[in-house]
């Protein structure tokens, strides 16, 4: 569903990512992980085209995403730090989110996020009164949203409260059940290991592996999944070493 | 779109700024009227405050909106809209509402108190110069990602355009008094729009008799209809190609 062949990005001088190749395919759920500043973020704005590549190109169901806007209705994206316009009260961003997307009856929309999180209550609420948990919860439900065929979301559940992060988890695992593609950066290895089927390691900008659960699991010989992929990065690292 | 640039002005009408322009600009036409019994005279002053005023507050109040609206296109992008969309779309909205608070605080009293071409042509100018020097903010904050470098040389662009660059227009006459300089003076005026305007508005008052010799040039050029309709191009092409500048950096600008 999405390739990406030899994506390569520098800030200024600093190299962020490294000659990526990489496909994920429809029904999978891809966990991206990696030290702080590995290039996450900037791997994931470059499928949303926030970040405009160096060189190489991105494919989305085949099709190259520069000079294209309309795959983007396809991907429900809830960003690390939402920023949201101070002024707008929630539920109109809601309504301002659907009013510009072109929504009509017949799409799907989908609100159970809203409601599980309680945000109903709060539509009256301006953004930036709102705490960094409640600005999660919104940009969770607003991925959601719109039903798509692609969610990224950036840590999650970073922020959140135990309770509402099991909802947001069930969320992903049902829409993993959809045959959805998902993919998550994260820190936390046991939510990994509960959502993911695939981990992707990126350090320093460039692919360390990118291999199914279940295989690191037989590989390592671990019963535990945050055992074995510490052992499994050091024995790459110690691999570059030699 | 247009929709976005309706969101755009639902949010500048929500903050009072752009209310206590419109308020300030009434208060000064309508004193200005008050105090003269000659609604010409009057108009001349006007001229004087809204060449400086308009400049100003359009630019420094679209740089500072435009930094401040980064969410709102942080927002934007990540859904399936063209980017050359959003910042068309804030320009329109931005523009729209300095026009709309231009209108209600200048023209409305000139329409009333000084009805006449001299007063349309105010009023005309006024628009363009808004259009115009929204267009340069929207330059200015799209090229520098620091808010503080941004604002500041959307002030050192309004400080150029309003004195220094008549300023060295004067020193270049000076330097060169013992050629005939009519024509260059003439050609030096349009990488000006504030010049511009002031002499369009001048064009049309008795006081351009005072103007001597190269008034004479001006009468010859800018007073004939078809010097009108070079001026209002000329007045365009100073709000399209800025915009269409920052447009295209914006399109490939990491965010």
């Amino acid at each position: 569903m999405i390739d990406i062949l030899n994506l390569e990005k520098s800030f200024r001088k600093v190299k962020v990512l490294k000659d990526i190749n990489i496909s994920f395919n429809a029904g999978q759920v891809v966990s991206v992980i990696g030290p702080n500043a590995a290039g996450k973020t900037t791997l994931i704005k470059c499928l949303l085209g926030m970040v405009i590549p160096d060189k190489g190109v991105v494919l989305f169901d085949g099709k190259d995403i520069r000079n294209d806007d309309n795959y983007r209705k396809h991907i429900g994206y809830m960003p690390q730090i939402g920023h949201y316009p101070d002024n707008m009260k929630v539920g109109q961003l809601f309504k301002m989110i659907k009013d510009i997307r072109n929504i009509s009856i017949a799409d799907c929309i989908d609100e159970e996020l809203i409601d599980a999180f309680h945000l109903r209550n709060i539509f009256h609420k301006a953004m930036r009164t709102l705490s960094g948990g409640t600005r999660q919860k919104v940009s969770a439900a607003l991925a959601f949203l719109f039903c798509p065929r692609v969610l990224i979301l950036d840590e999650p559940t970073a922020g959140l409260d135990p309770e509402s992060a099991e909802t947001l988890k069930s969320k992903i695992i049902s829409a993993r059940e959809e045959g959805k593609l998902i993919l998550i950066t994260s820190h936390i290895m046991s939510e990994v290991a509960e959502l993911a089927d695939s981990v992707l390691s990126l350090q320093e900008g460039r692919i360390i592996f990118y291999k199914p659960v279940t295989e690191i699991l037989s590989e390592m010989q671990e019963e535990r999944f945050s055992k074995a992929i510490v052992k499994l990065i050091n024995q790459y690292q110690h691999a570059e070493n030699c | 779109m247009l929709k976005i640039a309706k969101y755009t002005v639902y949010d500048i009408a929500r903050n009072k700024i752009i209310l206590s322009y419109a308020i300030f600009l009434l208060v000064i036409s309508l004193s200005l009227f008050m105090l003269d019994n000659d609604p010409s005279r009057s108009l001349s002053s006007l001229m004087s405050v809204m060449l400086i005023v308009i400049p100003l507050v359009g630019i420094i109040f679209s740089t500072i909106f435009i930094y401040n609206n980064s969410e709102f296109i942080e927002l934007l992008v990540a859904q399936p809209v063209k980017r050359s969309y959003i910042l068309l779309a804030d320009y329109l909205g931005v523009a729209g509402s300095l026009s709309l608070a231009y209108l209600i605080g200048m023209a409305l009293p000139v329409t009333i108190y000084a009805p006449g071409t001299t007063g349309l042509y105010l009023i005309v100018t006024g628009i363009a110069l808004t259009f115009i020097f929204t267009s340069i903010a929207f330059f200015c904050a799209v090229i520098s990602r620091d808010k503080a470098r941004g604002i500041g040389m959307a002030l050192l662009l309004w400080f150029f355009f309003s004195v220094v660059y008549d300023g060295l227009l004067m020193g270049f006459l000076f330097l060169f008094n013992d050629y005939p300089l009519e024509k260059p003076v003439l050609f030096f005026t349009m990488f000006n729009p504030i010049d511009l305007a002031r002499i369009t508005v001048m064009m049309k008052m008795d006081i351009a008799a005072l103007m001597g010799y190269t008034g004479a040039v001006y009468r010859d050029f800018f007073g004939t209809s078809i010097g009108m309709v070079f001026t209002l191009i000329l007045l365009a092409i100073w709000a399209v190609i800025p915009l269409i500048i920052a447009v295209q950096i914006f399109r490939k600008k990491d965010l």
